[in-house]
């Protein structure tokens, strides 16, 4: 099948084509990229004039919730979502139940994902169960697939179990994914600060944060092994990640739509949309946030989509679980929040969203090339449009940006020889 | 008169005129109380359901009083812990209450903004009798009342909260409702009671008892649970007792005309020593009785604004 995407806006961030140009796509692979192609008999033509094209996004970050709550999402519905929001390969997290660590769980996944639009890599527990007691098969689950090891949810819980995932990662250069937060610390319903005193709701610090970047930066800087900082949210956090990185040492952050959106004053309404893990935070920790995407400090942004089914979430605020979807609307709030307020360039934007996650997993880099297999994000910057959750792919709805107003959303994407256009699947 | 909200969720925002129409209000249902028939046919036929998912002893009582003596139809429903450990949710639970055609809602929980979600779930009026460690606005009323009965006035009153404040939701509301009237508000206690921010609500943070005794017309003091704080918090409730508890000694050396609250129940010689809780300076059984009469006022001025 021969397809062709007319005067459409290229962005490589690794290649040189640039400017607008004509895409012929033949059974699934890029054959011809020119100014105009246009007396080429084809089988369809789109015309994405004023739309851009770029490697396919990846999200890093993603719950599914398959195995153990098929009921908020399975890995097939996930990745409708992630087609739906623009992204053509996702990583998942491993706090299922069972948890990611065992080869069997890694399988399942990977048949489950079999065929579709859309790559699931899965995520693989750095301790068993994630209890943070004893190591996780990892050269098993590697071999099985794993990208990368998290026991996401938690830290992992103590310096000699992190210390020994760290120098074991390392034989198979795959990095540990933090979710940094202190136990000892941990526990509150909202960020620390006078908003969390006045709601009376009991609060977590964002010293709870920064200590657990700053141990895994120091056991990175004695083990040499590698860390990715997930959903980097305090102002502390991001100053350590970029002392770190002028240290040359092996660190990575991602950072949140939500966490460079949203602020505490949003909890206030007492909607559990607004309770997350880690917390909505203050304003100068958004800037801060803004600050270290801006300068490279931010690798990478990824949704932490996080299923809930409504019961759960439609409860006393203390006792609802945290964690909000995002697979899609995270393209239309980087470009609303991020791109249109001047704060970075759509080539930044494209490198935090399809090319830094790739590389932190060690995955290849789509390019956009003559030659190579496509996997495209097709996105419209200026379209405007509002969020209506009851449209969402994904089976669960906690979504605390409910009709809000957003410029710039996903027109198409391209991945494994099939397309998704306008609410659809085709192969091509 | 008539209030600006049909729910008495907290005393955050409420307006001066609704805090001075509710003691208003309460000082007509005092004098009921007095009377050998202690009962106004204003509520008959409203139904309302105390809904206690925390245990309470003082507060509940007050406001099943309040509603008999306003002859509105009461029910209970107390659970202790929380709606999702085993079966129903909360939410079913509520739905389940309102479809047989109750009117207010008096709502305990240990979970902060319960009320507020209370409001999105049901119709009825819905009065917060305590939600976590947010806020207990009916309690911060009859502390106002009551101070307003012994000074005459509450605006440029000094008055300090003593305790712990980063538990409290006496405290908060409180704060709220003195601010409001336009009294001079400080909190003492163990830095560790103090919560993070709490001065850019406008209230001065001590750390010394006898310079709050001294500086100020009204010392309301919390009670410190014990089961939560010896131990993390604070080293010992006898360290406690030493530094923070409020003596008759102390009293007399610094301070002969202040006037003590305390929302109790009491722990005798932790906040307060039995010769101050028995003693001259206090009022804690007029908050008390003035508690029902807050809670008339309240639930009338709600359940007939439609």
């Amino acid at each position: 099948m021969k397809i062709l995407l007319k005067n459409v806006n290229v962005i490589d961030p690794s290649g040189n084509i640039e400017g607008t140009k004509d895409i012929l796509i033949e059974d699934g692979t890029i054959s011809e990229i020119e100014n105009s192609l246009g007396s080429i008999p084809v089988d369809e033509t789109f015309n994405f004039s004023g739309k851009y094209v770029s490697p396919g996004f990846y999200d890093m970050h993603v719950h599914l919730r398959e195995p153990g709550r098929e009921d908020e999402e399975t890995v097939v519905t996930g990745s409708n979502a992630a087609a739906a929001g623009g992204f053509t390969g996702i990583a998942c997290m491993p706090n299922t139940d069972p948890a990611i660590d065992s080869a069997e769980v890694i399988n399942l996944i990977n048949q489950k994902a079999a065929g579709h639009l859309v790559d699931v890599n899965p995520i693989g527990a750095v301790t068993l169960g994630r209890k943070g007691e004893t190591l996780a098969p990892m050269a098993e689950l590697v071999e099985a697939g794993a990208v990368a090891f998290s026991d996401d949810g938690v830290a992992v819980k103590t310096a000699a179990i992190l210390r020994n995932a760290l120098e074991y990662s390392q034989m198979y250069n795959k990095p540990v994914i933090e979710h940094c937060e202190d136990e000892s610390l941990a526990g509150g319903s909202m960020n620390e600060g006078i908003t969390s005193t006045m709601l009376g709701l009991p609060p977590v610090p964002s010293v709870a944060e920064d200590l657990t970047v700053m141990r895994d930066i120091l056991m990175v800087e004695y083990t040499g092994g590698r860390v990715h900082i997930a959903h980097i949210s305090t102002k502390n956090a991001v100053e350590l990640v970029r002392q770190a990185k002028k240290k040359g040492l092996n660190i990575t952050a991602e950072v949140t739509p939500h966490h460079f959106t949203l602020t505490e004053e949003q909890l206030k309404s007492f909607d559990t949309n607004f309770k997350m893990n880690p917390p909505l935070r203050s304003q100068s920790d958004v800037k801060a946030i803004i600050e270290g995407l801006k300068d490279g400090t931010i690798d990478c942004i990824a949704s932490d989509h996080a299923p809930h089914s409504p019961e759960e979430k439609d409860m006393e605020f203390t006792l609802a679980p945290n964690g909000i979807i995002g697979l899609e609307t995270q393209l239309g709030l980087a470009l609303t929040e991020l791109v249109h307020k001047g704060h970075i360039s759509l080539k930044q934007m494209v490198e935090k969203f399809a090319v830094n996650p790739r590389k932190i997993l060690n995955l290849p880099v789509p390019r956009i090339k003559k030659g190579e297999k496509a996997n495209l994000t097709i996105f419209d910057p200026d379209e405007v449009w509002t969020v209506d959750i009851s449209k969402f792919k994904s089976k669960s709805k906690n979504s605390p940006f409910d009709k809000r107003l957003l410029t710039g959303k996903s027109v198409a994407v391209i991945n494994n020889y099939k397309m998704f256009y306008k609410d659809e699947f085709f192969e091509i | 008169m008539s209030l600006s909200s049909k729910h008495l969720l907290g005393l955050y925002g409420v307006p001066k005129e609704d805090i001075q129409t509710i003691l208003d209000t309460a000082t007509t249902f005092r004098e009921v109380l007095e009377r050998p028939i202690k009962k106004v046919p204003t509520l008959q036929g409203k139904t309302v359901v105390n809904l206690f998912y925390e245990s309470s002893t003082r507060t509940r009582i007050s406001f099943e009083l309040a509603q008999k003596r306003l002859s509105a139809d009461t029910v209970n429903f107390s659970k202790a812990g929380s709606s999702t450990s085993k079966g129903e949710t909360f939410k079913d639970t509520v739905k389940n209450i309102e479809a047989m055609k109750i009117d207010m809602i008096v709502v305990r929980h240990s979970s902060a903004g319960v009320p507020h979600y209370l409001t999105k779930i049901t119709n009825a009026n819905i009065i917060n009798a305590g939600d976590g460690r947010h806020e207990h606005p009916t309690q911060a009323l009859l502390d106002m009342y009551s101070i307003r009965e012994k000074m005459g006035k509450l605006e440029g009153l000094k008055i300090c909260i003593v305790g712990d404040i980063a538990h409290s939701r006496v405290a908060l509301s409180n704060i709220f409702g003195l601010k409001t009237m336009g009294a001079e508000v400080s909190v003492c206690g163990p830095a560790t009671m103090i919560p993070k921010g709490i001065e850019k609500l406008g209230v001065n943070v001590l750390h010394d008892i006898d310079k709050a005794i001294a500086g100020h017309d009204v010392l309301n003091v919390l009670r410190i649970q014990l089961e939560r704080a010896a131990g993390s918090s604070i080293p010992s409730l006898r360290e406690y007792h030493n530094f923070f508890g409020i003596t008759a000694e102390r009293i007399e050396n610094n301070n002969k005309d202040i006037l003590i609250l305390h929302p109790g129940p009491i722990n005798r010689g932790v906040e307060l020593s039995s010769d101050v809780a028995d003693g001259p300076y206090q009022v804690i059984l007029d908050q008390v009785t003035n508690g029902v009469a807050i809670r008339m006022a309240v639930l009338y001025l709600l359940g007939t604004m439609n």
